[in-house]
């Protein structure tokens, strides 16, 4: 099988025409002071102008909450849509629009609780989009309760007496629904997480990059304390990217290390070069409408 | 049958899995290129093997409307079919039945008993061949030459080896023999118009009609009565160019079709009453960021699960208030398949114009029914019209998605084009985009946004035809129905007339809008109205009521899962008229 390419070509080191200041968006951010989000929004935009990416052929999906204000920020095409609802939306944009780089940006609770269908099925449909989830572990624009990603134990308004839940891992479930770049980062190592938004945008596929963006104002289990001397990049250990098995033990690790960086990355046919419909044609969006008259004397011919 | 129309219906009874589909394909593609007229509808249940399945096939030489109200030849395929249906069979009318496993009954004074020993007739050869058989007698009782049949099983069964051509052509044989031999055919045999006709179902004609629009992004989750739009539209994808997707839930259908109409698709998806309920938040996303996207909702018997085989037009308000808030939107309900097949065309030029969701209302009834079709009828090269749409890039800035214009509508970009970079969100939004939720407050740019989306809608009658009164303006009695009742109410109209009684008919197709000055003027100088509905509460009724703040005389209301027959509507005006009751609610005779 030939596989197209459906995106234009990224060089690792394109002629940088824009800076990461032109893909600011029209807004500042409303978030709180020292918001993990600030820093995947500020990567983002770095990662779109060394890519070499213009505004106009981005679009950026996000869902509800904090995090998925995102795309109003930024200097892009987007749809800030419903709760738990950007990767259905954006898979909706990729198909009618293969051209477009499509980034999906939104929380943990947006992505992995009420979105957590769409997940495991726009993962294993390998949709050439990326994936970017602010994780804070906490619901905060609710003003703090439990997330689908809180650790047991963690005592919020919703569990006054601590969660006796356990947490779902982002990067395990990932890689068991089929993704083909699996990634977390930190909102603290900016350098780190450019890296990796570029390799995710780059890859042809689901990419996911889970990232702990810490809630100051509601999590103060998980903040910079707690993550600063346990984050160690994968990048460092020598880590073999194609081992799923390892990608899975080193995900679960969650004690004095924990670890960041790519996981996994495999290469797969996307959903977009599986439908021969795309092959011919440049987007749906942009085609002719109304059937040829070839086309309606065989519907005709298909009735009689 | 009388003798100037030619009207005769047949039904074949048994379980599910006994193969009730394929004799009912092979007679009524028989019919069709005979050009004969052809209306089907199957009554059955949400269970693969077992249980009731009970296909009526009506023709007529002149045009049809509904399954009509008589039986003329009965097919019984197991003992059950034959309990419950030969007390109904008039005099006159032929009931065959494989008289190897089936005891007749006690059958009406003139019906014909047409017992077929199909195991001595066929030699064995399998379950499935007391069909084959029946089909030859059939043939045979409608005065038909075999090779007729002949060809039609060589047709279906040549896939499948010739053996088994061989065999289905020996049993129809016999089958047509033993008829010619033992049995009195009817004494109209099928009549032959000069033009064949061809048959689709009102699922195959939505799609059609989706295809003709130029869809080219449909995606779906099974539901019944809306799978066949799906079936459909995935087997001509390839053909068509069309993205054709199933997916996880109804809620990934609607956001993803919301996602594809935004990016410059045109965009549908269908699904019944539950997977709607789903879909609802993200129509209201469609109606928020104001993109054009059509959703189909084919009704079945509810609340809940309900009766998912069987159809009602219980949905109304359901679409009426589908999503939280106030914005704009289309509402169609078809009156017929071809009816489903043209506003297809019409609803997309709309939607795409005024840039907001459009919803079709059908219902098991027309979606999942079988009817003939004149393809002159159609037309699949309809205009098209998107809109104030922008799909040139350009070197300017200060683009404004939401420009505040005089009629509402706002020229819209699609992404992708340079020049033209914007937000869409469902947050409330000012003209260039920017959230109005996180400022503070503002209650002037808010009130601005919900008037000017408002506005788009400001005299939106215009745009669609109003209804009309179908008969005579001063007749006893007006019969107001809506969508799939339009065709069984033309039918009792018709009888009506032949009994003396004037009847008239108003049929509503545009439910949003809704003509309301049209329709009041009609209501208010028409003699008797009745409104006749498919549902317990009268939603239409209410709905009439609300736009119009008029009332009716009387109501016909069906909601056991069958659809009306021409006679029920008959009679409950007749009581009607006579002035005892003003509701009426038929009985459903034949038990199915």
């Amino acid at each position: 099988m030939t596989i197209r390419d459906t995106t234009q070509d990224m060089p690792d080191q394109p002629p940088a025409s824009l800076q990461a200041k032109d893909f600011k968006g029209p807004v500042e951010p409303d978030w709180c002071p020292g918001c993990g989000d600030f820093g995947v929004l500020k990567g983002l935009q770095k990662a779109c102008a060394e890519l070499g990416l213009l505004p106009h052929q981005i679009v950026t999906v996000s869902g509800i909450g904090c995090s998925s204000n995102l795309p109003g920020y930024i200097n892009s095409y987007g749809m800030h849509t419903l709760h738990g609802r950007p990767l259905a939306v954006a898979t909706g944009v990729q198909l009618a629009n293969h051209e477009l780089t499509i980034i999906a940006t939104g929380g943990d609770g947006d992505g992995y609780g009420i979105g957590g269908n769409h997940f495991v099925h726009t993962a294993r449909r390998n949709v050439d989009l990326t994936y970017i989830v602010m994780n804070n572990q906490i619901y905060g624009l609710t003003t703090g309760q439990i997330s689908p990603t809180s650790s047991k134990g963690m005592k919020t308004k919703s569990t006054p007496f601590g969660s006796v839940e356990m947490p779902v891992n982002p990067i395990t479930s990932a890689i068991m629904n089929g993704a083909t770049f699996v990634a977390r980062g930190y909102s603290g190592d900016g350098k780190h997480l450019v890296d990796l938004m570029k390799k995710a945008i780059r890859h042809k596929g689901f990419s996911l990059i889970d990232i702990f963006s810490p809630c100051v104002t509601f999590n103060h289990d998980n903040d910079y304390k707690f993550f600063k001397p346990r984050v160690k990049k994968l990048e460092d250990e020598g880590h073999d990217t194609s081992d799923w098995k390892s990608a899975c033990e080193k995900a679960l690790m969650w004690g004095d290390t924990i670890y960041t960086g790519l996981f996994l990355q495999k290469e797969q046919p996307t959903l977009g070069q599986l439908e021969p419909v795309l092959d011919e044609g440049g987007p749906l969006a942009y085609r002719s409408l109304g059937l040829s008259k070839e086309q309606g004397q065989n519907i005709i011919k298909r009735m009689m | 049958m009388t003798s100037e129309k030619f009207d005769f219906a047949l039904s074949i009874g048994g379980a599910a899995g006994q193969g009730i589909a394929t004799p009912g394909n092979i007679l009524a593609r028989i019919f069709v290129r005979r050009g004969l007229h052809l209306y089907a509808y199957n009554a059955y249940q949400s269970i693969i093997r077992g249980g009731h399945i009970f296909l009526t096939v009506r023709v007529s030489d002149q045009e049809i409307h509904s399954h009509g109200d008589k039986l003329d030849l009965l097919l019984c395929l197991n003992q059950d079919t034959m309990n419950r249906h030969l007390g109904l069979m008039g005099p006159g009318s032929r009931v065959v039945f494989n008289s190897d496993t089936i005891q007749p009954g006690k059958a009406q004074k003139g019906a014909h008993l047409c017992p077929l020993p199909v195991t001595e007739l066929s030699g064995g050869g399998g379950r499935m061949i007391q069909n084959t058989v029946a089909l030859g007698t059939f043939l045979s009782l409608l005065g038909l030459e075999f090779q007729v049949l002949e060809e039609a099983l060589t047709l279906q069964f040549k896939r499948k080896g010739q053996e088994l051509v061989d065999q289905n052509v020996a049993a129809a044989r016999a089958g047509f023999d033993h008829a010619q031999e033992n049995f009195e055919p009817f004494a109209v045999p099928l009549p032959r118009r000069p033009k064949a006709l061809a048959v689709w179902t009102g699922n195959e004609a939505l799609a059609m009609g989706g295809a003709a629009a130029g869809v080219k992004f449909y995606c779906a989750y099974p539901m019944s009565p809306a799978t066949g739009v799906l079936h459909w539209m995935s087997k001509n994808a390839r053909d068509l160019g069309i993205m054709v997707r199933q997916v996880e839930d109804e809620i990934a259908v609607a956001n993803m079709a919301v996602g594809a109409a935004h990016a410059g698709c045109r965009t549908l998806c269908a699904t019944s009453g539950g997977g709607f309920a789903l879909m609802t938040e993200a129509i209201g996303m469609a109606g928020m960021m104001e993109v054009p996207v059509v959703f189909i909702n084919v009704q079945r018997a509810g609340p809940s699960t309900g009766v998912p085989t069987k159809t009602e037009q219980g949905d109304l308000w359901q679409v009426l208030g589908a999503s939280q808030g106030d914005f704009q939107r289309f509402i169609v309900a078809p009156k017929n398949a071809l009816d489903a097949f043209d506003i297809m065309p019409e609803l997309f030029n709309l939607t795409d114009k005024y840039q907001c969701p459009g919803i079709v209302l059908s219902d098991l009834l027309i979606s999942e029914g079988t009817f003939s079709i004149d393809p002159d009828k159609m037309n699949l090269h309809p205009e098209i019209d998107r809109g104030e749409l922008i799909d040139t890039p350009s070197q300017g800035n200060g683009y404004m998605r939401y420009k505040n214009t005089e009629s509402g509508i706002s020229p819209r970009a699609l992404p992708g084009l340079e020049g033209y970079v914007h937000l869409v969100a469902t947050d409330e939004h000012d003209e260039d985009s920017i959230l109005l939720s996180d400022e503070f407050t503002n209650p002037h740019k808010r009130r601005m946004m919900v008037e000017k989306r408002a506005r788009k809608f400001k005299d939106i009658e215009k745009a669609i035809t109003a209804p009309q009164l179908e008969g005579p303006e001063d007749a006893q009695v007006t019969l107001i129905g809506w969508g799939s009742t339009y065709g069984v109410i033309k039918e009792a109209v018709e009888q009506l007339n032949l009994q003396g009684i004037t009847a008239n008919q108003l049929a509503i197709k545009w439910i949003v809008p809704l003509h309301a000055e049209a329709v009041g003027e009609i209501v208010s100088r028409s003699k008797k109205t009745i409104i006749v509905e498919n549902n317990h509460s009268g939603q239409f009724y209410r709905y009439l009521r609300s736009e119009t703040g008029l009332s009716v005389d009387g109501h016909i209301r069906k909601y056991d899962g069958e659809p009306f027959m021409p006679h029920h509507i008959v009679e409950g005006v007749m009581e009607q008229l006579a002035g005892t009751v003003d509701h009426t609610v038929p009985i459903q005779e034949i038990m199915v």
